[in-house]
């Protein structure tokens, strides 16, 4: 039994299940943000069954209301495209941190399990690991929790959204900041971390103001990734 | 190239940015599949996954409101010292609404 539960690589029904009810609180602030793009989205002209389709094929909030910006009588495709793809390009870094552990799977279960990919279920999975405990319940369960309360979100900003007319003035476009800092505070702490995260962040800014839109988190993820590579992992053992 | 905004126009905009976030999604695991996980790969993988969270902080932090940085000191402030993400959490959207609400009281 004990044995069974110290598998990181272990998934079944319980762990998925067990995933959902854990994003379940953050699912309510996600719901929130979903109002309050469903209502933008409104706002900009798009019709219901656009937002909708929108929430439920696309499921990444950043990127969503960057399109509304694009959003018009004429639509620039490849800027359309580009933008999206930059924004959600920090996907691909938690595809890449998550493979050893979805190495063990079938090939449709390892893609299953990214389509519901996301910051919050990501983050939780990711400092699961760091605990040696299993992880990918709270990525699959915890993905589809967020997915579910994203498009209900999203149908009451079109139905309900007058409600919420200023989000930020309520601190709730501070949610997904303050959680994921939550993630990164309550993580692995050392001089090496610390190191590797000012790298990050410094990079990150740079990116920020001297490099094209949107590369920052790519850039600086790459370049706290390097500085963990070159500074190598203290050892204990002597 | 321009795409009008009307019926199968909006249909090809909204599969393309699936498809596009869809590729952000399998990409990273596609091609970590050709990579050997080795000592190095794994070292730079750990260091890289605190480092996408902090690389999506900094600006925010940086380029963010008054109420804004509160947020995120209040969290992480909490954070440190109970070691449970909802009060933290809570706690720096509170203080962002407080003093958003506040402050123009008092200017």
């Amino acid at each position: 039994m004990t044995r069974k539960e110290a598998d990181p690589y272990r998934l079944d029904q319980a762990l998925v299940w067990d995933g959902f009810k854990r994003l379940l609180p953050i699912s309510l602030f996600v719901t929130i943000f979903g109002t309050a793009f469903g209502l933008a989205a409104t706002q900009i002209g798009l019709g219901d069954g656009t937002i909708m389709l929108m929430s439920t094929l696309v499921f990444a909030g950043a990127s969503q209301f960057a399109a509304l910006e694009l959003w018009g009588p004429q639509i620039p495709f490849f800027t359309m495209i580009i933008t999206v793809f930059a924004i959600n390009a920090r996907h691909l870094l938690m595809g890449a941190t998550l493979y050893p552990w979805l190495e063990p799977l079938s090939p449709a279960r390892r893609y299953g399990i990214m389509l519901v990919a996301s910051d919050a279920n990501w983050a939780m999975a990711t400092q699961e690991f760091t605990r040696g405990r299993p992880g990918l319940g709270l990525m699959l369960g915890g993905g589809i929790a967020l997915w579910i309360f994203w498009v209900l979100g999203t149908w009451l900003g079109l139905n309900v959204g007058g409600a919420i007319s200023d989000p930020a003035s309520l601190g709730l476009d501070m949610v997904m900041g303050c959680f994921l800092l939550a993630m990164v505070v309550g993580g692995e702490k050392n001089l090496r971390m610390l190191l590797i995260w000012a790298v990050a962040a410094g990079a990150s800014l740079l990116a920020f103001y001297y490099l094209p839109k949107n590369s920052h988190v790519v850039v600086g993820a790459i370049a706290g990734g390097l500085a963990g590579l070159s500074w190598g992992k203290r050892n204990h053992e002597h | 190239m321009n795409i009008e905004a009307t019926g199968l126009g909006t249909l090809i905009i909204l599969l393309a940015m699936a498809v596009a976030t869809l590729a952000t999604r399998w990409g990273g695991v596609f091609v970590m599949s050709f990579v050997p996980i080795g000592y190095r790969v794994r070292q730079f993988i750990h260091a890289m996954s605190g480092s996408v969270l902090v690389a999506l902080l900094a600006p925010l932090a940086v380029t963010g409101d008054n109420g804004a940085r509160l947020a995120l000191l209040t969290t992480a402030v909490i954070m440190l010292v109970l070691k449970k993400p909802l009060p933290a959490i809570a706690g720096g959207i509170l203080v962002a609404a407080l003093f958003r609400q506040l402050s123009p009281m008092l200017a």
